[in-house]
């Protein structure tokens, strides 16, 4: 016998994990960026695949927008004790002060946009030469365009004419004193199969990925977590309900479906079953222009 | 459940992007949010008349220009098999980029528009598909609503589909009628050609034995990292991390590394999950050896009874992909599974017509898109198969020490 009944989560992680191979071998100061969120959990387990029994030859960094669930970050803390790596932690509200930023305007004042200043900082901080991110193409039709190993310039822009060609599984990690790459080991898994193979490899995640009541602002139709980090109106609507977060982000763009799924199992049935993407049920900060996302790569976001 | 990866490849005019629509939409794999978005932008409001191409084009130049600049890839699973969709330009001007997503692809679909029958581009994307070593073709002959669903002309363009494919050596090729803006043949039957008793589209993709692309017999594993934890217990801990990119290991196997010749055995096979008896492409693994051997990154690991083409001058098919002209004696990296070393170009011997397949003498430098053979001379040997016999141990592509750029790609004859 000479075949293997190769399941496509199994070449899916094979794949990732060469990539995750190839970072290593190809650069000198790798970052695995770690936002707490399943996608980054997941690229934590691909990471022990590939190097185990070895240490990542990469820390894990987190860029805090400060408005964070407390949950998350708990779960973050308690994964890279387990894990035994290194996590680093760079705040926005710190590039906010340094830089003398503005804090983001109206209602939930939303710091995604500002994460790019301190990720790019913090590059030019410990001079990487690799950001390993969780991006996935299925979630959004700017990521869609974009290559595995994506050369930024040394402003962190992305340019979509001048991408390098990415022929079979090799890729050119080849750049210029003070550029970097971003690479997106799990660009060909959607969010089914990140849930497929949570449920596979038994992977933790925070509780707010499963259905729990909330108290949450009802905004523009869509629900957002109740915390200190939103300016309150008296005609604010505030409910209580069952839900739970597809995405795990900057608390304040980061809206939550309302769910009974408590279990991995019962996500998965809702996934399939679902007529909305990922993102635009739950981020707020897409739906500004056809373009959003687009623009925010070539500035030198994730 | 597999996984398909299929290339589709079409100029603008020939509904590609529509096509590509058409699968999504009925597979029920557009989300009612994204359906929303492009209704935004169409400026039909039907569900059937939205201009289904506003999905793939992801970029800003590409919606403003109504063209495909970039591979774009979508994804979609049904209860059978999960789908990943390399959306190429068809435009010749971005040929490297079409290159890019048939690399990796299993499958191509080509286009045809029953009014214009086979063009150029036809040619064009047949000949890379066979270049490229792609098993399994489909072609699409859309627009048959234009032509009145007429099974003559649909078996016209057939016919003449034929002659190119035997000429190509192309050898599974499935042709399909259908109207991608209607929907006709993509899923379910067409009530308009009653004539055609083949499958649809869909549950053709969904029902093809799929050749693999990876060849079984021989086994390659480039070395990508050797992990050493060097602490504790796992002091003199050293494994060979890579991907098994043809064939089969297993463990008591009498093996060689490359370039360096060495020979030992596998003295075990380890993943996160466990240690293996025997692990296969494309299972991404660790390798121990027997001996102190300095194997590393670039290195190739082969069975003795499988042996590998090993030297320093090759000859290949190449694409060329940057703007700046390639000439003979231009000195190149050359990019090999895990391997980069130098090499210069000795000769070349004649371009590609990619219309007729035509060899023609090579006058002057070569420019962006010319697909050609040359002489490669490397610094160092290196192991190599032919790409038509492994394709992941025959490809490579070629750097600019300078710009760093990706400047062309390789097929090893």
């Amino acid at each position: 016998m000479n075949k293997k009944d190769n399941d496509y989560l199994d070449q899916l992680e094979s794949e990732s994990i060469h990539i995750l191979r190839e970072v290593a071998g190809q650069f000198e100061r790798p970052a695995l960026l770690f936002s707490g969120g399943k996608d980054s959990i997941t690229m934590t387990r691909i990471a022990q695949k590939a190097f185990r029994p070895g240490k990542f030859p990469f820390p894990l960094v987190h860029i805090d927008t400060g408005h964070n669930f407390p949950e998350v970050i708990a779960f973050r803390d308690q994964l890279v004790q387990s894990l035994g790596e290194r996590l680093v932690v760079r705040r926005v509200e710190d590039t906010m002060r340094e830089k003398n930023l503005k804090p983001p305007v109206g209602k939930l004042g939303s710091r995604n946009a500002l994460q790019t200043y301190t990720l790019l900082d913090a590059i030019e901080e410990f001079r990487f030469d690799a950001c390993i991110g969780g991006a996935r193409r299925d979630e959004e039709k700017a990521r869609a365009k974009e290559r595995i190993v994506s050369v930024r310039d040394e402003f962190g822009q992305w340019e979509p004419k001048l991408q390098r060609p990415e022929l079979w599984n090799l890729y050119n990690g080849r750049i210029h004193k003070g550029e970097n790459v971003r690479v997106f080991p799990i660009s060909n898994w959607t969010e089914l199969d990140i849930w497929n193979y949570i449920r596979r490899e038994r992977i933790d995640l925070p509780r707010i990925y499963f259905a729990h009541r909330r108290r949450c602002l009802v905004y523009k139709g869509q629900l957002v977590a109740a915390s200190g980090h939103i300016i309150n109106d008296p005609s604010d609507e505030f409910v209580e309900r069952s839900v739970r977060f597809r995405t795990v982000g900057d608390m304040n763009c980061t809206a939550a479906v309302e769910s009974t799924a408590s279990t991995v199992e019962e996500i998965i049935r809702e996934i399939s079953l679902s007529r909305i993407s990922e993102r635009g049920e739950t981020r707020i900060d897409d739906r500004t222009s056809e373009a959003a996302m687009e623009d925010r790569k070539k500035g030198g976001y994730f | 459940m597999d996984l398909l990866r299929f290339i589709t490849a079409g100029s603008v005019d020939d509904g590609k992007s529509t096509l590509i629509g058409r699968l999504l939409f009925d597979s029920k794999s557009i989300l009612s949010d994204q359906l929303q978005a492009i209704r935004r932008q169409s400026r039909k409001d039907s569900a059937l008349e939205i201009d289904l191409a506003l999905l793939t084009d992801g970029l800003r130049a590409e919606r403003e220009q109504g063209i495909t600049i970039d591979v774009a890839y979508k994804y979609f699973s049904t209860t059978k098999r999960k789908f990943i969709i390399a959306d190429a330009p068809g435009h010749i001007q971005y040929t490297r980029n079409m290159v890019t997503g048939a690399s990796t692809a299993n499958l191509a679909l080509i286009l045809i528009d029953a009014r214009n029958g086979i063009v150029e581009q036809t040619r064009r994307h047949s000949i890379l598909a066979s270049l490229l070593g792609i098993p399994h073709i489909v072609v699409c002959v859309n627009k048959m609503d234009l032509v009145d669903f007429s099974e003559d002309r649909f078996y016209e363009i057939v016919n003449r589909y034929q002659a190119i494919a035997g000429k190509l050596g192309l050898n599974d090729v499935y042709y399909v009628p259908v109207s991608a803006r209607l929907g006709d043949h993509i899923v379910d039957r067409s009530v308009h050609m009653p004539w055609f008793t083949g499958k649809p589209l869909l549950p053709y993709l969904e029902d093809l034995p799929l050749s693999s692309d990876i060849n079984l017999e021989i086994a390659r594993m480039p070395v990508q990292y050797v992990i050493r934890p060097q602490s504790g217990d796992l002091h003199d801990y050293r494994g060979y991390a890579g991907k098994i990119i043809s064939g089969s290991f297993h463990q008591g196997e009498a093996v060689r590394i490359f370039p360096g010749g060495e020979e030992t055995t596998i003295s075990s096979i380890e993943t996160f999950d466990g240690v293996l008896d025997q692990a296969f492409a494309p299972q991404s693994v660790i390798m121990h050896l027997t001996g102190d051997l300095g194997v590393g990154r670039g290195d190739l690991i082969v069975p003795r009874d499988q042996p590998v083409h090993f030297g320093q001058d090759i000859q290949a098919t190449l694409c060329w992909m940057d703007t700046a002209p390639l000439k003979e004696g231009d000195r190149l990296l050359l990019q090999h599974n895990s391997s980069r070393i130098r090499c210069s170009i000795r000769e070349i011997p004649y371009l590609i017509d990619v219309g007729s397949l035509e060899h023609l003498p090579a006058k002057g430098p070569i420019g962006l898109n010319e697909i050609f053979c040359a002489t490669l001379h490397t610094a160092q040997p290196m192991a190599w198969d032919r790409y038509r016999d492994n394709r992941a141990n025959g490809g490579f592509i070629l750097i600019d020490e300078h710009s760093n750029l990706t400047v062309g790609a390789g097929m090893i004859q």
